[in-house]
């Protein structure tokens, strides 16, 4: 594997948990790798998951989805929906050549900056291990 | 369609420019499709900063506007306001951050300055397909209803009522007053506690403008903030409250006894009881398992005794439907029961109380006539306070329980007080924590008046000669300590109540990681919930002692008072939107829905989202399979914007002056320059 391959990481972040959990990161000054980007959604529950297979179709080496702890969903339980999706899409990408850790579902509480930073590093580096997802070069759309 | 969008990039002073080049990002903005005017500004949420937005606005005539600065929890709604009074939708405007997420977290210049520009990028792209969206005012009701009448929700229902409007207050014990009117003395003043609480709960009886329901609960809560609809259930007294004196001639005949809840098993009580003598509303209730005549229709005593006839052996529970605008909760706590922590022997040794059943023991009207004597009819000669009990303890639950200290150095002072200044009391903490207004003084006074502080939770409690031995380790001193005392008082924590999780339910309320119900925000939302129209107040928000409840239930009020003084409210348009025409009528979303806000239109055969009880989650949205949920401000073609934005031109993308970049077009208009060095 090069060891200049920069993977390139998106994020679906819940407003009320991982969002304000990065924002709390950011005010604590914790860096973080550069490599990651960030969609703001309402609720991880909203995330379809067409928008995940689209970002690693477009170019995404790697997707995160972060919400609320379980029990903590500001929705009531939009976070198990979403838990519910990732685990469903796991199970079908890896019979397209997507590996399965390219896409990851983690908690992030709102007071959690330090997790949020600890999170993201470890899954660049995950993915940076994985290497550039070759199954996009294979798909046809 | 082409757009006139303006894009305005922030310095916040050093703290975005200092790391990301703004210049150079509003530059690369100004060469995006549709930008016709990038700025860079030092604070655009200033005055001036606002001003120059406004003034392009409409300058410009821009439709679209991408503020990049901050996160958009902070100023999201500052750049929408700016927008609406330049005649902007503000749903118009996009506000991305490239500051805590870019600036501030990114080691390298030129990674944070191109970071900043692929999010610059993805709000170019996103709000060129952002959609007018306008706010909905609807009515709100002006009654309020209070649920739960400790001191919380006593003190809030009284606040309400003052102002002219209609409590509803729901208790579901039998009597009002909830903890507190188990108490004897309250800390640091030493104030009675039934000198102070009970004129409350009188106050509340008498109030027009209170309708009280003791022995009550709420079972069904439907409806949106301003228009809720609630069902509450009134178990059966078997007494009839408007015939019923209260007397006590029934109390004393009754022939069947139980283990008194009140006095926390330390007594007993009737089948036919009251509280306590002070109970308000003084109304008895039966206790529909235990009593003869209802569970096996012997008996009949105090039908046979009650003067006005008021005993209805017949009744049977009612509900009752009420319409308010708001309902705050205030549903207190329950003590830890210490029972399963074996180590301190609470249950196995009879001189072992929890701090709940000695306050019953100073309770002039508890067992014992406010006399602190043990289960034997001695008086203790030596004490052991064991704080902590349960809190601050991974075992059981983490957080700090707030009251101990404080009520521990109150019975420090009781035993002295009525025991005698000879009885010694150990104290057994891990950290004093006397945070309020005059605690730290009485924390003094304790000490002065020779009570002994004893920094280590004990480790076990055995029994050896007839005395209780406290087993432990000073932490302080660094030596072991077996202390032989008379009595034992466990200073249990305060946890959600045991039926929190069907509160929560009930009410649409989410409960954090302890249990108790969760604020909207920790510092500055206290008292309200992600459930608009829903506030707490007390302790079912977390541990709080009584001034702590008595504020917190007098914000609640004031929340609900200013959504039923100003009788409307608007409702935040990102919400769902199922498209009839799409719509196969599959009906998942309406399972999926945690709100109930979509019903199903048989005529049409299509599922609605009623807006009023949609709070805008997307659970529909993210898994309509025919695609005919979308959720407003958050839909497909502007997420995929969004990646497209964030995605487009990650792979190999140099820094202009390393490579070729991003192809920068001139437009006709850009006076980037210019408002540069404003």
């Amino acid at each position: 594997m090069s060891s200049e391959f920069e993977p390139t990481i998106l994020a679906f972040v819940c407003n009320w948990c991982t969002f304000t959990a990065a924002d709390l990161a950011g005010t604590s000054r914790m860096i973080q790798q550069p490599n990651l980007r960030m969609v703001r959604m309402m609720c991880t529950g909203m995330v379809d998951p067409k928008y995940i297979v689209k970002s690693l179709l477009s170019g995404a080496d790697g997707v995160l989805v972060s919400g609320c702890h379980p029990g903590d969903c500001h929705y009531i339980n939009g976070n198990y929906k979403a838990r519910r999706r990732v685990k469903l899409l796991n199970e079908i990408l890896p019979q397209f050549g997507i590996e399965k850790g390219r896409v990851k579902l983690t908690w992030v509480g709102a007071s959690e900056g330090n997790e949020f930073a600890a999170t993201v590093n470890n899954f660049i580096n995950e993915i940076r291990e994985l290497g550039p997802m070759e199954a996009r070069s294979m798909a046809v759309i | 369609m082409s757009r006139k969008i303006g894009v305005y990039v922030c310095h916040c002073g050093s703290n975005i420019a200092g790391k990301v080049d703004c210049g150079g990002v509003a530059e690369f903005a100004g060469g995006l499709k549709d930008v016709v005017v990038s700025r860079d500004y030092q604070f655009m949420c200033s005055d001036p900063g606002q001003e120059m937005i406004i003034k392009d606005i409409r300058q410009y005539g821009l439709d679209r506007v991408v503020v990049a600065s901050c996160s958009p929890r902070l100023h999201e709604k500052t750049f929408q306001q700016a927008c609406a009074r330049a005649g902007l939708n503000p749903y118009l405007m996009q506000h991305c951050c490239i500051r805590e997420h870019c600036s501030w977290t990114t080691a390298d210049p030129i990674e944070a300055t191109a970071k900043a520009r692929h999010i610059v990028e993805a709000a170019v792209e996103r709000v060129a397909d952002h959609q007018k969206l306008y706010s909905r005012e609807v009515e709100v009701l002006p009654d309020v209803m209070v649920v739960g009448a400790g001191i919380a929700g006593i003190q809030a229902s009284l606040d309400i009522a003052k102002s002219g409007h209609k409590v509803h207050l729901v208790e579901k014990s039998p009597s009002i007053g909830g903890h507190m009117a188990q108490f004897d003395k309250t800390f640091p003043t030493l104030d009675c506690a039934a000198c102070i609480s009970t004129p409350k709960m009188v106050a509340v009886s008498q109030e027009p403008n209170i309708n009280l329901m003791t022995w009550s609960e709420v079972e069904e809560v439907t409806g949106f903030v301003g228009n809720y609809t609630v069902t509450v259930k009134h178990k059966p007294r078997y007494v009839n409250a408007d015939v019923c004196t209260g007397c006590g001639a029934c109390l004393e005949k009754c022939p069947t006894k139980a283990i008194s809840e009140f006095n926390e098993g330390l007594g007993y009580r009737k089948a036919i009881y009251r509280n306590s003598p002070q109970a308000v509303p003084n109304t008895p209730v039966i206790d529909g398992t235990i009593c003869r005549k209802i569970t096996k229709d012997k008996c009949g005593v105090c039908q046979k005794i009650c003067p006005t006839g008021a005993i209805d052996y017949d009744m049977k529970e009612t509900r009752e439907v009420f319409h308010v605008g708001s309902i705050v909760l205030a549903t207190g706590y329950d003590t830890m029961d210490p029972t399963p922590m074996r180590e301190y022997g609470f249950g196995r040794y009879d001189e072992v109380y929890t701090a709940l059943q000695f306050e019953r023991l100073n309770n002039a009207v508890g067992p014992t006539g406010g006399k602190i004597v043990m289960k034997n009819g001695q008086k203790p000669e030596s004490v052991a306070i064991i704080h902590c009990v349960g809190s601050r303890d991974k075992n059981y639950h983490e957080y700090c329980s707030r009251t101990c200290c404080m009520y521990a150095l109150k019975y420090d002072h009781l035993i002295k007080d009525k025991v005698g200044h000879d009885t010694q009391v150990y104290n057994f903490y891990i950290d004093m924590r006397c945070f309020g207004k005059g605690y730290e003084e009485f924390y003094r006074r304790v000490q002065e008046e020779g009570v002994t502080f004893i920094r280590g939770r004990p480790a076990e409690i055995v029994r050896e000669d007839g005395k209780l031995v406290v087993v432990g380790e000073d932490t302080l001193l660094g030596v072991n300590v077996r202390l032989p005392v008379d009595m034992v008082v466990l200073c249990t924590a305060m946890e959600p109540r045991a039926d929190m999780t069907e509160v929560a339910r009930v009410f649409g309320v989410a409960q954090g990681q302890d249990g108790f119900l969760l604020e909207e925000h920790p510092k500055l939302g206290p008292v309200s919930t992600a459930t608009d129209g829903v506030f707490l107040a007390g302790a079912c928000q977390g541990p709080k002692d009584i001034p702590d409840a008595v504020s917190h239930a007098s914000g609640g009020a004031a929340q609900a008072l200013a959504l039923a003084a100003k009788g409307t409210v608007s409702i935040s348009p990102t919400t769902s939107w199922i498209n009839p025409d799409i719509c196969v009528g599959c009906r998942v979303c309406v399972g999926l829905c945690a709100y109930s806000a979509i019903e199903f239109d048989e005529r049409r055969n299509v599922a609605v989202i009623n807006e009023a009880m949609c709070k805008g989650c997307g659970s529909c949205a993210g898994y309509c399979p025919s695609g005919a949920a979308r959720i407003k401000h958050f839909n497909e073609t502007q997420i995929f914007n969004e990646i497209d934005g964030l995605l487009g031109m990650v792979p190999g993308w140099l820094p202009p002056e390393q490579g070729e970049g991003h192809p920068v077009e001139i437009p006709v208009e850009r006076p980037v320059e210019e408002a540069r060095h404003e």
